[in-house]
């Protein structure tokens, strides 16, 4: 900030009229003037919760009732006796490392397929985009539970294969996958990320990789991904903390409940059970809080590890 | 001798480039095929919702992969329409525009005054607090759901619109950013301008900066309308009364497998739904590609 206004003051010297000093002053009146919509909202619905849902998380608490401090009993049920607990970590991380990787691969083809300047790109791109514009509608997860009935369209399609389709959605060994399949059918945003990174991408880089005798796949390796780094990381990151969110789809698709057998019972719907349906809002509110620290771990890790794999430009090359 | 080399070695090139323009072509015919045929198993989804939609009950399950039905029922969108519980779908869509549309508005034009605040006015901690917004930005719903609801259901908002919508009166970090982004790219000369001119800070901001924002302002706009439409877990938690359901809960009620059994209405009123978020994808693809590619919106 400081380095930045005397930047300005310097640019000014040719004319210090008194005017354009005070334009370049500090302005803390009309800056939190201009602020307060963002502040009083951030006070109000996220600092505010935030201290009162850490409180909460120590507490029970039913709402009718005044909150009882109970100390860390919350957080040593969630870890040694609740079952569904575990159940519903186990599919959201099965879900989270299955279906985020596989969004992020197709993004990643359909964007390098969608990266030349062909005719009819752009219809390309639109179709491709098209189900993520969709995205989590409620229309698109009724379909859905449709589509993976019983006598539903994908097992109509695999009987003209002669494959005898499971029961997606009454078997919990199969009913993950079809929000497995919708996620990675939903790969738009990612897409158009990778697509504008290609784009950003030297044709120079191709060229010399050429002259040096490389094949397609050798660039790839060796120019598209190491170039990418940065965005690939980007995209993980938003994805992987977009995936432990799941929430309306399971909700649609197992009405409500996570059946068949706690199968989509993903984290954020069993946390939304606990304080919605049985009204446990302490208990929910410690299920929030270690849901932060997850993703607060596993995005520091990423995070750590990039220094690794991602190519910073400014570093010089490989 | 010489001439017939000569027309032997222009025929082989003759040769050479037809055989090179077919390679070309069989390359061009490989690419659209393949790359258009993944296109429409991508949209295969959605056109099947609206083939249903217009199919017969003794058709939908029956001719299943068909995406043109043989005889075209209108009647389950008139059958549709009429909801449950005495509650038709104009109530839905009512409801689901009053949220989309002010909220929309209400998101777009606080964040506009916020990115102005971040862009152009010097404060002090105003790194503190761009650092803070972009925080929230990582922040789980889930963590402020509980608290939240607890504020509102002690205000006696339950039931009401005012859950959905007084949130968004305080902008959204990822509008605010893109809008940050955008007007830092305004030469700050025309500021300078304005101000010899005798604008005040909230006429800069009004008459220049505003207007030159507008493609910010209608990607943020986009997003937050798909955002609000799609909607789900707001609605649900805050609003029990029927009678207040957005598309989204109507749409729940109305599909849940225990009760349904018109499911040609069922995917009709789905397929409804979807209307709008298309017609505006296909008017704005522009900004919306453009603002995911910049700034990363998810969408």
């Amino acid at each position: 900030m400081k380095g930045s206004s005397s930047q300005d003051v310097i640019g000014k010297t040719v004319e210090p009229s008194r005017k354009r000093k005070r334009h370049y002053r500090h302005d803390n009146l009309a800056g939190y003037a201009f602020l307060s919509p963002w502040l009083i909202g951030f006070v109000l619905f996220v600092f505010l919760p935030i201290a009162a849902s850490f409180f909460l998380a120590f507490t029970k608490y039913d709402i009718l009732r005044a909150p009882r401090w109970v100390g860390l009993a919350n957080f040593e049920k969630m870890f040694t006796r609740d079952l569904r607990y575990w159940r519903s970590v186990k599919v959201t991380f099965f879900y989270v490392f299955t279906a985020i990787p596989l969004r992020l691969v197709f993004a990643l083809i359909c964007a390098m397929l969608l990266n030349t300047k062909r005719r009819m790109v752009s219809v390309y791109r639109a179709l491709y985009y098209a189900p993520s514009v969709v995205g989590t509608s409620v229309a698109v997860a009724v379909m859905w539970r449709e589509v993976f009935g019983k006598e539903g369209l994908v097992n109509y399609i695999l009987a003209g294969f002669g494959i005898a389709g499971p029961i997606w959605l009454g078997d919990p060994n199969t009913a993950i996958w079809t929000l497995i399949v919708l996620a990675a059918w939903q790969f738009g945003s990612p897409m158009l990320i990778f697509l504008a990174g290609l784009k950003q991408i030297p044709p120079e880089l191709y060229e010399s990789a050429s002259i040096d005798g490389a094949d397609r796949w050798r660039k790839f390796l060796h120019v598209t991904l190491p170039m990418l780094t940065s965005v690939i990381l980007f995209n993980m990151v938003m994805q992987m903390i977009s995936g432990f969110l799941i929430f309306a789809q399971a909700f649609i698709v197992s009405n409500g409940t996570g059946a068949p057998m706690d199968s989509l019972l993903v984290y954020a719907l069993y946390l939304y059970r606990q304080a919605f349906v049985t009204f446990k809002m302490g208990y929910s509110s410690a299920m929030a809080w270690v849901l932060l620290l997850v993703i607060a771990f596993f995005t520091a890790i990423v995070f750590k590890s990039s220094q690794y794999w991602v190519f910073y430009e400014s570093e010089g090359g490989e | 001798m010489m001439k017939a080399t000569e027309i032997t070695q222009a025929g082989i090139a003759e040769k050479e480039k037809k055989k090179a323009q077919k390679k070309q072509l069989f390359r061009a015919i490989l690419y659209h095929g393949s790359v258009g045929l993944l296109g429409f198993i991508m949209i295969y989804p959605i056109l099947w919702l609206f083939a249903a939609s217009l199919k017969g009950p003794e058709e939908i399950w029956v001719n299943m992969a068909s995406l043109i039905p043989k005889k075209i029922v209108i009647a389950n969108y008139v059958n549709g329409w009429k909801g449950f519980g005495n509650i038709t779908f104009t109530t839905f869509y009512k409801n689901s525009f009053i949220f989309a549309g002010i909220g929309t508005l209400l998101h777009v034009s606080s964040s506009a005054l916020v990115a102005f605040a971040f862009a152009r006015i010097k404060f002090v901690g105003q790194k503190f607090w761009f650092g803070v917004m972009l925080l929230t930005l990582m922040l789980p719903q889930q963590v402020l759901l509980i608290p939240q609801y607890i504020m509102f259901s002690k205000l006696g908002w339950v039931n009401t619109f005012a859950p959905l919508l007084v949130p968004r009166l305080f902008g959204h970090p990822f509008f605010i950013f893109l809008m940050v982004q955008f007007i830092r790219g305004i030469p700050k000369e025309l500021d300078d301008a304005a101000e010899i001119d005798g604008c005040s800070r909230a006429g800069l901001f009004f008459r220049i900066i505003l207007p030159l924002i507008q493609p910010a302002i209608i990607t943020a706009g986009i997003f937050s309308f798909y955002w609000t439409w799609g909607d789900f877990m707001t609605p649900l938690i805050y609003l029990n009364n029927p009678k207040l359901y957005t598309i989204s809960l109507a749409l729940r009620t109305y599909a849940d497998p225990a009760a349904a059994t018109d499911w040609g209405a069922i995917f009709a009123m789905s397929a409804l739904s979807l209307v709008p978020v298309f017609i505006i994808f296909i008017m704005c693809q522009k900004y919306i590609i453009e603002g995911i590619s910049t700034s990363g919106l998810k969408g």
